[in-house]
């Protein structure tokens, strides 16, 4: 059991005990796997909405927040009624949460673990007296050897001597007990907020003119490219939200070929899908969003001719991404495969880098590669030799020369569907006509020998 | 054989300027330039042909630079064309275009390249090219009597600024050196001898 609703926890059921004994004690107890990445996450949100009341929120374990509100109750009308309004608003979405204000964190911790409440100033002592010792964050062993020794409450722990008591049950019992009654200083460290790049921007009267959208696009985008050139990131992929007066959202959404934060070529890059916008009675509101980014360390613009060529290029397969899919722009790679198909791998441009080619002994290889194409052949030849006439295309061609055969076997660990007929006798057929083709014959296969020729590319 | 650096100057396209070539070896020509250019090279391909480059067959130091762009149709490739011939990264554009070139295409094509400062190369089925282009090449491999050559026959049929000439050529599609072969150098091949 990892987290309990009160009816449950008024049943007797408690955290940490086995799913099978709370349904013998409770055989109507509903249960659901918990899913503590998505828990943590919703208290991560809890914690950015918990910002309203103070600046200095923390998490407080997997299950809590703690909040500094030195100076701050009195915007909400005073120490209870900024309680009753957190209490509101969170029951109104459905939480149950339970809350304490005192004067040290540790007592507040307590007391909102066991009851809740406000206690006032200078009455933290009088307050927690009532608490287990269980509740000052204490390890379960030293809880229980408290208890052995006839130590139940933190009352009775108060006014004891801190000496014997360190000696006995190690010194992080009197830390807690001393942060408790605020002895000890303990600060609240708000975590910084993991940086969120997306601006906003509301118009005073909505705009409908591609120029006005544009403008305020660029606006936007000085501020956001501003907030990722602090974070060292660059965008790479945007999205600018359009929000009608109607109601209705309109998005456009650009992917970059590499992190970028210039707000000058971005802007070029949404002028497409902007001009496709249908703005309806008036925009009244944009957002940007940089929803993907990347590291981009600062560098060096402009200067040598090298780096402008590169941006120019870069900005030229954004252009084109944005258009066609970022799936049309491609590179090839070298792979080590030496089945032709798969000697080499198209990737996309934009996410690959190029490499350099190792160098290549054997065969010559066809410049251009196209799926096998069924030669028929005519005229009689030598078995396993090229047919001395075939057709291609519908062209007839004679055999001039053929070198040849280079063997390639099938990768028996991949199960590819072209490559079933077994091995393939490459020839390299220079024609009377002039072409110049990679022909193959595939000896295993049992197909009627007069289609066992196929032509799979041109050489230069 | 020697290099001959005189002769690929008579091959080389003239910069800023959109060329095209014709022919079944139009292709190996286009590698050629692509060879001789230094920068990033584009090759636009219609997303369903059938072929595509096969990087180890390419001439040296073309694989690492090259860049395919396979739109998905007619007008997006033009489109794509017209976008890369503007950058300025860009060294050389292969287009195929399916469709013949219209005028206004062919001088869109002249006056991007023209801005971008880059070269283009349309590869275009025979008869489909445009008025507005610099030069027309046709290009088909040839047989030749030796194994160890590869010739290719390439001819001017349209030049701008020049006259039109025929070349028969050896060039073995991996370096950038293309070897002319002399009208008359049939006649000193020594005879095969029968064996």
């Amino acid at each position: 059991m990892h987290c309990l609703n009160l009816v449950a926890e008024t049943r007797g059921l408690h955290p940490g005990m086995a799913a099978a004994d709370a349904r013998a004690i409770c055989p109507e107890l509903i249960t659901r796997p918990a899913d503590l990445a998505q828990g943590a996450a919703a208290l991560a949100g809890l914690r950015r909405w918990m910002v309203r009341y103070s600046p200095m929120v923390a998490r407080d374990g997997s299950d809590g927040l703690i909040a500094d509100i030195s100076g701050v109750p009195h915007l909400f009308g005073g120490e209870a009624e900024m309680r009753a309004d957190i209490h509101a608003r969170l029951e109104r979405v459905g939480l149950t949460l339970s809350s304490a204000i005192a004067e040290t964190r540790g007592a507040a911790q307590a007391l909102a673990r066991h009851g809740g409440g406000i206690l006032p100033e200078s009455a933290v002592k009088e307050g927690i007296a009532g608490l287990p010792v269980s509740a000052l964050r204490i390890g379960s062993d030293v809880a229980q050897g408290l208890a052995w020794v006839g130590l139940n409450r933190i009352g009775d722990l108060a006014d004891l001597p801190r000496a014997p008591l360190a000696r006995r049950f190690g010194p992080g019992l009197v830390l807690r007990l001393d942060q408790a009654l605020g002895l000890q200083s303990e600060p609240v460290a708000p975590e910084a907020d993991a940086p969120y790049f997306g601006v906003r921007m509301t118009m005073p009267d909505p705009i409908g003119l591609e120029a006005d959208v544009m403008s305020g696009l660029s606006r936007l985008l000085a501020r956001l490219c501003g907030t990722l050139g602090q974070h060292h990131r660059g965008a790479r992929r945007l999205r600018l939200e359009l929000h009608r007066v109607d109601r209705e959202t309109v998005q456009v959404e650009i992917g970059l070929a590499r992190p970028m934060r210039d707000p000058e070529r971005i802007a070029a890059l949404f002028k497409k899908g902007v001009s496709e916008v249908e703005a309806g009675f008036g925009i009244e509101a944009m957002r940007l969003v940089a929803h993907v980014t990347e590291d981009l360390q600062p560098e060096q613009i402009g200067g040598p001719r090298t780096i402008t060529r590169e941006d120019a290029l870069a900005d030229l397969f954004s252009r084109l991404g944005n258009r066609l899919g970022f799936d049309r722009v491609l590179r090839l790679l070298p792979a080590t495969s030496k089945i032709p198909e798969r000697s080499f791998l198209v990737a996309p441009a934009a996410y690959s880098a190029a490499e350099q080619q190792p160098p290549y002994r054997g065969p010559d290889r066809p410049i251009i590669l196209f799926p096998p194409e069924p030669v028929t052949t005519k005229g009689m030849s030598q078995p396993g030799h090229p047919p001395a006439r075939f057709a291609w295309r519908r062209m007839s061609f004679t055999t001039l020369r053929a070198d040849g055969p280079e063997r390639i076997a099938p990768e028996w660990w991949f199960d590819d569907p072209a490559w079933r007929s077994g091995l393939r006798d490459y020839w390299r057929v220079e024609t009377r006509e002039g072409a110049r083709l990679w022909l193959f014959h595939t000896p295993q296969s049992p197909a009627w020998p007069a289609q066992s020729w196929f032509a799979q590319g041109e050489f230069a | 054989m020697r290099c001959d650096l005189a002769s690929n100057a008579a091959f080389a396209l003239s910069r800023n300027r959109v060329h095209e070539a014709e022919g079944q070896g139009r292709r190996s020509f286009a590698l050629l330039q692509a060879a001789l250019h230094a920068d990033a090279l584009i090759w636009i391909i219609p997303g369903h042909a059938p072929h595509q480059p096969m990087l180890r067959g390419l001439p040296e130091g073309v694989g690492e630079r090259l860049h395919l762009i396979r739109p998905a149709n007619e007008t997006d490739l033009l489109w794509a064309t017209e976008e890369a011939l503007r950058s300025k990264g860009v060294g050389l554009v292969i287009a195929e275009p399916e469709r013949p070139l219209s005028l206004i295409a062919g001088r869109r094509l002249q006056l991007a390249a023209e801005a971008g400062r880059t070269t283009g190369l349309m590869l275009i089925r025979e008869g489909q090219g445009s008025n507005a282009a610099e030069t027309r090449w046709h290009c088909a491999p040839i047989a030749s009597e030796r194994r160890d050559s590869t010739l290719h026959h390439w001819k001017l049929i349209k030049n701008k600024k020049g006259t039109l000439t025929t070349w028969t050529v050896h060039w073995n599609g991996k370096t950038t050196a293309v070897h002319p072969v002399s009208a008359a150098g049939e006649r000193h091949q020594p005879a095969e001898t029968s064996r």
